[in-house]
């Protein structure tokens, strides 16, 4: 029960915050609320004093949001705490709200899975929230009110934590929403430029279409049991058409949420489009509500699994995954570049979910738990540097005013310790050994591997071609990363807004991100806490556990048996040290060459570097358009304006390249262009005339009468 | 726990071993193909010479190099050496083998690059960003290609450790298996473009606009060069010991005594020694490709990898 009620408090915690945040402008209000309510204690003075001071306008702005970030940071406090309490014991708990429909309380279930995700969202929320004051007293309080973003950020957080208490369709379906709409308003709120308006519709758009699917989904499985509560679903036995039918409408509903290609293109336009510590939360916390639901849908409730369903999510994961990367590559845009990496991630973990239930489905039930676990990892892992690089951008954006990559570059220099955290995670996402998403991956490695135990042939040689789609897309990411930090801090200042760019005044802004970056190596060393208390949650929802938790100690990781592989991060680590201690030291031991001389680089002899001579991300991209060029509709033209009597002399060289996406020309240009001719076929019908309309009615009237009758 | 520490003290030697030896293989390669070109031949030690003369000088540093370049050799040079502890030299199940297996191996390949690449771009120079540009692509086809050839060898011996996999493969003997052919052409392949070999990569050009490795390194100078320098070196002697003692592992030390591990010192040596020999006439027969023609090149060594894996699958195959 206690740790019921700290999953409470967190929820509760979070609408206290945005509810808080209504308060921004209510100063003057408060302060004669205060002076007209509280003159009975007289005998407090000190009490007295402090309101006043709290209250004083110049201050209380400042201390508002500070108050605002606080509740929110304890509600991420919660959240962990209730998460780790409900692994660790392994409890079930369930419980049940008076509020809803008068026949239909809101059921309440917290367990394993659950928690784990609860704990996702309240390191993603602990760490906004250490960030988020700093980074909100940015915003012209004018043309942005805080009231608005700190609200819909409390019921934001809140609906997350509802979904995963959700314990019945309908509740499940409100707090769904609940997250929908009010993470919608967050796309919005910088609502002045075109741009972004035109984002959060068409997240509203896709958000509401994702919906219906998944009533729909629930709607089937509903017909055939009685009652809309998740246990009721649990135990009905469905047909396989019309478990499939449900699978697919959940596939679509909660694939378009979590951002799986073809249905992904809300994600890079609502990304950018958010400030950033909202982004943090949307990439890093809010696509893995959309993974828990698929996951309490499938492998919860739906029954039996069948594994062409499996191959279904492989195939989609594995393209998400190497289309996600590959766009996420060509992208000048450093936010919606990683709103793109974020699709890629996914399709990972969609992936390694499609093998556990390819074995699950072929009676291999250990393995199933074993790419369940890497999924969960990748998805726990991705939340981590995600937030982490979303933050970053965020300050970047604050220092250079800019999130073009192209008109960065030299920031190491200019701000070191935001560079560091920065490379952390750049190298998390790389997924480096060392650090956390190297873990997940080599999991997801090894579970492709044991393809060997199916019979089906089509299946042995499919799953290696995607653990090998799976080694392109760490390449590919590799190669990305290298791009953004390259470009971002290496090198020489592209701009003079880089140029001037300086560390952030506001040390506070780094703690968020200095968190991430820590749990990052943290677990990259140590994955085996995450994975222990993974295991729990596995044997709650498949009843089954690792094929090998005996060789879980902290030291090794062998999760197929202990002579087969093995892979130990904390003396890869300490090799690491000793191997580049002694180099160090003996390499430096002679004083006179110990120091370096600096010089100015290879100019080949002409002199005068400039930083345009640089490669750009353009040009260190270009090898791969060529190569991949088919994935990406390339519009690239070079202008050359001739001057001179002849026009035969160069003035000017215009480069102009722009890299889209085929799903929209492919896929919602049909739609949009299908909805309009719909739209004027309907039109015609009506005139405007009000006889005609008469007549209508009049038509109809007889037509349900004859109907009736 | 004397065992222990004795195995333990074995595998640092062996680790020690590797790292000292690939200059040698280095001398070795040169020596082969200026016999081959007609040229007089430097000394097998002069890599040794080489690396010795630099770390005595001072390094000469980019005014806008940041830590990243400084340190960059360091973690390049550790990365390397760890792979290099974790891969069976002369002797099978020693107990780094365990410490990591060949899909994190790949992972310092990819970690040591990463670093590689940044350092490249650091000094904000078009050399630096050409060639991080260009070994970042080459190294994320080449990827799939080595995996594919990898899982190849690890379904047959269903695990992913090296040493039980040499094991695996000593114990099935001489058999003549199509998808471990496929597997060592692919695997050869992906070797040579990863350690900058011709025809991919021509490591004894300046000429800027062919330069994939030198680009990156060119702005290196004193124990930075060194490092960097001698950890490449390991890296092509790691993958001629990965080919050589995967599919050719007879010789190799099964047991700890001295006259098997001598034994094993003498076959890695001679493996190796031919390999060298086989590099060195291919080298002097081919010339380098296109940059844009690499990657039709990388597409083989992968489909080679796919087709070892898919007559694994459908010849092959224990049921």
């Amino acid at each position: 029960m206690m740790t019921m009620i700290l999953a409470y408090n967190a929820v509760l915690l979070s609408f206290a915050s945005g509810l808080l945040a209504l308060m921004s402008n209510q100063c003057a209000m408060l302060l004669t609320l205060s002076q007209r309510f509280l003159t009975v204690d007289a005998h407090f003075p000190r009490c007295r004093k402090l309101l006043d001071r709290i209250l004083e306008e110049s201050r209380y702005a400042s201390l508002h949001r500070q108050a605002v970030f606080v509740l929110l940071g304890l509600s991420g406090v919660f959240a962990v705490l209730a998460g780790l309490s409900v692994m660790m014991g392994q409890d079930n708990l369930t419980d049940q709200i008076g509020l809803g429909l008068p026949w239909l309380p809101w059921h309440v279930r917290f367990d394993g899975l659950s928690g784990f995700f609860f704990l996702i969202i309240g390191i993603g929320v602990i760490a906004v929230s250490l960030y988020g004051p700093a980074y909100v007293a940015f915003y012209q309080e004018s043309q942005h009110p805080f009231a608005v973003l700190g609200l819909f950020t409390g019921l934001f957080v809140g609906g997350m934590y509802l979904v995963l208490l959700a314990d019945d369709a309908f509740f499940f379906m409100i707090a769904w929403e609940l997250m929908s709409v009010a993470s919608y308003f967050l796309v919005a709120f910088q609502h002045e430029h075109s741009a972004n308006r035109r984002a959060a519709f068409i997240y509203l758009v896709m958000a509401q279409v994702g919906a219906l699917a998944i009533i729909l989904s629930f709607g089937v499985l509903a017909s055939f049991s009685d009652g809309l509560t998740f246990d009721a679903l649990r135990q009905t036995t469905v047909s396989t058409t019309w478990a499939s039918i449900a699978f697919v409408l959940a596939l679509f509903g909660f694939g378009m949420k979590a951002g799986i290609v073809p249905v992904h293109v809300w994600l890079p336009e609502a990304h950018p489009a958010a400030p950033s510590h909202i982004s943090a939360l949307m990439s890093g916390v809010m696509l893995k509500v959309a993974v828990y639901g698929l996951i309490r849908f499938c492998f919860d409730l739906l029954g039996e699994l069948q594994w062409q369903w499996g191959v279904v999510l492989l195939v989609l994961g594995t393209v998400s995954a190497v289309g996600g990367i590959l766009y996420a590559m060509m992208q000048p845009n450093l936010k919606r570049l990683l709103a793109y990496s974020s699709i890629e991630n996914i399709g990972i973990i969609f992936m390694v979910l499609g093998l556990a239930m390819i074995f699950m489905a072929n009676g291999h039930p250990q393995l199933a738990a074993l790419g369940f676990l890497a999924a969960l990892f990748h998805a726990f892992n991705h939340s981590l540097f995600k937030n982490l690089l979303f933050l970053g951008a965020g300050i970047l954006q604050h220092q250079t005013h800019d999130l073009n990559i192209d008109t960065m570059g030299g920031l190491i220099q200019r701000m070191p310790q935001t560079s560091f955290l920065f490379l952390v995670g750049c190298m998390s996402i790389s997924s480096l050994p060392l650090f956390n998403g190297f873990v997940s991956e080599w999991l997801a490695f090894q579970t492709a591997l044991q393809v060997d135990v199916l019979d089906n042939g089509v299946l042995r040689s499919l799953i290696p071609v995607s653990a090998a789609a799976l080694a392109l897309t760490a390449a590919l990411a590799a190669a990305c990363f290298v791009k953004v930090f390259g470009m971002i801090f290496l090198g020489l200042p592209r701009s003079r807004n880089s140029e001037k760019a300086q560390e952030v005044k506001d040390k506070s802004m780094l703690y968020g991100p200095a968190l991430l970056a820590g749990l990052c190596f943290f677990f990259g060393i140590f994955p085996n806490i995450i994975i222990n208390l993974l295991n729990g949650v596995a044997k709650q929802l498949l009843g089954q556990s690792l094929p090998n938790d005996a060789a879980l100690s902290w030291l090794w990781l062998a999760p197929v048996s202990a002579n087969k592989v093995s892979y130990s991060p904390p003396m890869v680590l300490v090799g690491v040290l000793i191997a580049g201690g002694i180099s160090f030291w003996y390499l430096r031991r002679n004083l006179e060459t110990k120091t370096m001389r600096r010089a100015s680089a290879w100019d080949c002899g002409f002199g005068g570097l400039t930083p345009r001579m640089q490669y750009s991300c353009s040009a260190f991209t270009m090898p791969f358009r060529r190569i991949f060029a088919r994935v990406w509709l390339i519009d690239e033209c070079i202008d050359k304006e001739m001057q001179g009597a002849m026009d035969m002399d160069v003035k000017a060289v215009h480069y102009h390249l722009q890299v889209q996406d085929h799903s929209w020309p492919r896929l919602y240009q049909p739609i949009t262009h299908g909805v309009n001719q719909l739209a004027k076929r309907v039109g015609r019908i009506q005139t405007g005339n009000i006889r005609v309309y008469l007549g209508y009615s009049f038509v109809t009237l007889i037509l349900m009468l004859w109907v009736i009758s | 726990m004397g065992d222990q520490l004795m195995t333990w003290l074995l595998a640092i030697f062996q680790t020690l071993l590797f790292v000292a030896l690939a200059p040698l293989l280095a001398g070795w390669l040169k020596w082969c193909k200026c016999h081959l070109q007609n040229r007089q031949a430097p000394s097998l030690l002069q890599p040794y010479r080489d690396l010795l003369k630099l770390t005595r000088k001072q390094p000469v540093v980019a005014e806008h190099a940041s830590w990243i370049f400084t340190r960059a050799p360091y973690i390049i040079f550790s990365a390397i050496v760890l792979a290099a502890s974790i891969v069976p030299l002369i002797a099978v199940d020693l107990p780094t083998a365990a410490i990591a297996d060949v899909i994190v191996l790949v992972g310092f390949f990819a970690f040591a690059r990463f670093f590689l690449a940044l350092a490249g771009l650091d000094i904000g120079t078009a050399f630096g960003g050409m060639g991080s540009s260009r070994e970042m692509t080459i190294s994320s086809i080449a990827e799939p290609a080595m995996l594919m050839a990898i899982f190849t060898l690890t379904m047959t011996a269903s695990t992913t450790n090296l040493s039980f996999a040499i094991i695996h493969v000593l114990n099935e003997g001489l058999v003549l298996r199509p998808s471990f052919v496929f597997a060592l052409f692919a695997l050869m392949l992906v070797a040579i473009a990863e350690t900058g070999r011709i025809p991919v990569d021509n490591p004894d050009t300046h000429l800027e606009l062919t330069m994939i490795h030198e680009a990156m390194i060119l702005e290196y100078s004193g124990r930075h060069l060194a490092l960097i320098e001698w950890a490449s070196q390991v890296k092509l002697m790691l993958y001629g010991v990965l080919i050589a003692n995967i599919f050719f592992p007879w010789g190799i030390a099964q047991s700890f005594s001295v006259q098997a591990l001598a034994h094993g010192l003498l076959a890695i040596i001679g493996k190796l020694a031919v390999l060298a020999i086989l590099l060195s006439i291919s080298e002097t027969l081919l010339a380098k490709m296109r940059l844009f023609r690499v990657q039709e090149y990388l597409s083989f060594a992968y489909l080679l990898g796919l087709l070892g894996m898919l007559s694994h699958i459908i010849l092959e195959a224990s049921r």
